[in-house]
């Protein structure tokens, strides 16, 4: 049956959306790992959840993928309800799941055989979209190998092709690259590009902002299960950072970082060139943000501060979720 | 208190996040096993000779002692009694070992519900998949017994959906009890359970050997109720009373299905 939807109707719209977990132990405190999300999945683009571990991205992706009953607010997906339809949602969505869930017993053809067949895709179609998407994955070499011995890229890619098998409308990529080689993360991103550019919506999960950046029209930064800020990645920056960011390094333990800190302080705001913004402290460095990182290198200078190391740099969404939390992505 | 809040009740019927159980799909999950035990025939043809062994051993070697049991040459009586225990060991075996490997390590039941398939299509795919694997053993046992000349009639053909119907009362309740297990350790309650169960349910002696309360106790065990069928069936002594051992194993297939289920949802569906 043809579900009736507009065609600028989202694909994905959770209001008020939460998950908690109830107490692992009797007596022992339910925990929220959602707090109330809202976001909407357009038809086409390419939506990302950046936050660090214990954000609650898994928990929201797993709702979406309807294997998590939701504890409240609302999700509708595909303009059904999970609690309701989840066979029917479930039949048009691709899932590539935070941990590799391939079929160890199988070869690599058969891993994707027996999905499709879960699907209830005929044979002869299952085999020509295999020979299709391991070609598209780089395996087609592979096809008659056990997965076992596949490296960790290529069994991240084995499930990519698998969770395209019944030619999804959505594809939920839950930290796709995370454990990756750069070489093999790079292959991943091009992989997903491709699928963007043949029309495929995306909704995937990062803690690598550059992932967030290359690849996200759209994302949200996600902490303690809320959602901290929405926008394009550039529009995130612009909204909370400033162009340019000024890096700079102390000796460990000469009472330098301490020293500089303080003075640094006095350049916030001063309305001359090289003025910062405002600085944030992390315990090997401290950031300065200005809009001219080398006029602020100058004036950092200019007030006595003689660090070990300097660096100048764009503003990435890093910054943002610094700003926007207090805390780095990746600890 | 109302009946809802009864544990078994809440179990069997309690809200389900995610609509119906399902079951109709559980033929692929045949698919997939068939796909993985092609490689694997060489384990699959073991489990055919434990029963010939058994009944070499103690139905022919201890019949040449013993004469005749109830009536019947001893190998006769015993036969029956060694399909039973075959069937459902098939089905333990494979219900309880491989799925509860499949639960803790393999993930693939995680894989399985990303797609359009339900918990319901599991648990009946993996028990119907564990009582298929006990059926051939029962159909070759069935057919040595043919040919040894240990079956005394035509109603024997039913023997052999009887030994489907233990398969996957035995699946279904290995299932479900795998479902609460921790650790492998705990698979030692499973032998502890098996053990008894297969020396004492009738299978190599007639109940009359116990007293009044001991025999009380053996026919509530589900093992007696296949051996009873099957033995009636093969010795050709059919009665109405049957029909209550094929109620007890269907009763107990049942519960066992729903209640792997709803564990699975519980386990996997977080
Ligand atoms: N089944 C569960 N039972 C109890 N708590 C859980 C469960 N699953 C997740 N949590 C908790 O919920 C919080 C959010 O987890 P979640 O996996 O959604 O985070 P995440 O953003 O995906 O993190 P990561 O980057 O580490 O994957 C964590 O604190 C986690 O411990
Ligand atoms: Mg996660």
């Amino acid at each position: 049956m043809a579900q009736i939807t507009s065609a600028d109707a989202p694909l994905i719209k959770a209001v008020g959306l939460r998950k908690v977990f109830p107490p692992a132990k009797r007596g022992g405190e339910p925990f929220t790992a959602v707090d109330g999300v809202d976001f909407e999945l357009r038809r086409g683009e390419v939506f990302g959840f950046l936050g660090p571990n214990g954000a609650g991205k898994s928990s929201t992706m797993r709702m979406i993928g309807c294997v998590s009953p939701i504890s409240g607010g609302e999700l509708t997906i595909l303009g059904m309800d999970p609690r309701v339809d989840s066979s029917r949602i479930k039949a048009r969505l691709g899932v590539v799941p935070q941990e590799d869930s391939l079929d160890l017993e199988l070869r690599v053809r058969e891993n994707l055989l027996i999905y499709g067949r879960y699907f209830g895709l005929k044979r002869a179609e299952i085999a020509e979209r295999t020979a299709e998407l391991l070609e598209f994955v780089q395996l087609a070499d592979r096809a008659e190998s056990t997965v076992e011995p596949l490296s960790g890229g290529m069994k991240r890619r084995l499930t990519i092709a698998r969770s395209l098998i019944n030619s999804p409308e959505i594809l939920i990529l839950d930290e796709p690259t995370t454990g990756l080689d750069p070489q093999a993360r790079h292959v991943v991103w091009d992989r997903l590009f491709r699928l963007k550019q043949a029309g495929t919506t995306l909704v995937l999960t990062t803690h690598y902002m550059d992932e967030a950046e290359q690849l996200c029209d759209r994302l949200v930064v996600m902490d303690h299960g809320r959602i901290a800020a929405e926008g394009s990645p550039r529009d995130l920056i612009e909204r909370y950072s400033t162009r340019e960011v000024l890096e700079i390094r102390f000796a460990p333990g000469s009472g330098d970082h301490e020293s500089a800190l303080a003075k640094a302080e006095g350049l916030i705001g001063t309305g001359e060139r090289g003025s910062i913004d405002r600085l944030e402290e992390l315990p090997d460095r401290i950031l300065l943000y200005s809009d001219d990182g080398e006029a602020a290198l100058a004036a950092v200078h200019g007030s006595g501060i003689t660090p070990l190391a300097s660096l100048v740099r764009r503003s990435s969404l890093e910054d943002v979720f610094l700003h926007l939390t207090g805390r780095t992505l990746v600890d | 208190m109302t009946t809802t809040e009864l544990p078994l009740t809440r179990l069997l019927l309690g809200r389900r996040a995610f609509g119906p159980m399902g079951g109709a799909k559980a033929p692929v999950l045949i698919e997939r096993n068939v796909l993985v035990y092609r490689r694997l025939w060489l384990m699959l043809a073991s489990g055919f000779f434990e029963p010939v062994f058994y009944l070499l051993s103690i139905g022919v070697g201890l019949g040449k002692l013993t004469g005749a049991v109830d009536g019947v040459p001893y190998t006769d009586y015993v036969a029956p009694g060694l399909l039973a225990v075959s069937a459902m060991n098939g089905a333990v075996f494979d219900s309880t070992f491989n799925v509860f490997f499949k639960l803790k390590y393999g993930r693939i039941y995680d894989a399985m519900l990303a797609t359009p398939l339900r918990v319901g299509d599991i648990a009946l795919g993996e028990i119907t998949w564990a009582q298929l694997r006990g059926l051939i053993y029962s159909a070759a046992f069935l057919a040595i017994m043919v040919v040894g000349g240990l079956v005394h009639s035509w109603w024997a053909l039913l023997a052999l959906p009887v030994t489907v119907l233990i398969g996957f009362a035995f699946g279904a309740v290995g299932m479900a009890c795998t479902s609460f297990m921790r650790s492998w350790q705990d698979f030692d309650l499973v032998t502890l359970a098996l053990m008894p169960m297969f020396l004492f349910s009738g299978a190599f002696y007639p109940l009359s050997v116990y007293s009044h309360w001991v025999r009380v106790l053996i026919e509530t065990l589900p093992l007696y109720h296949g051996i009873d069928l099957l033995r009636s069936l093969t010795l050709g002594r059919v009665h109405v009373g049957l029909l209550w051992d094929v109620l007890y194993l269907v009763v107990m297939a049942g519960i066992g299905a729903v209640v792997a289920a709803r564990r699975l949802e519980r386990l996997l569906l977080t």
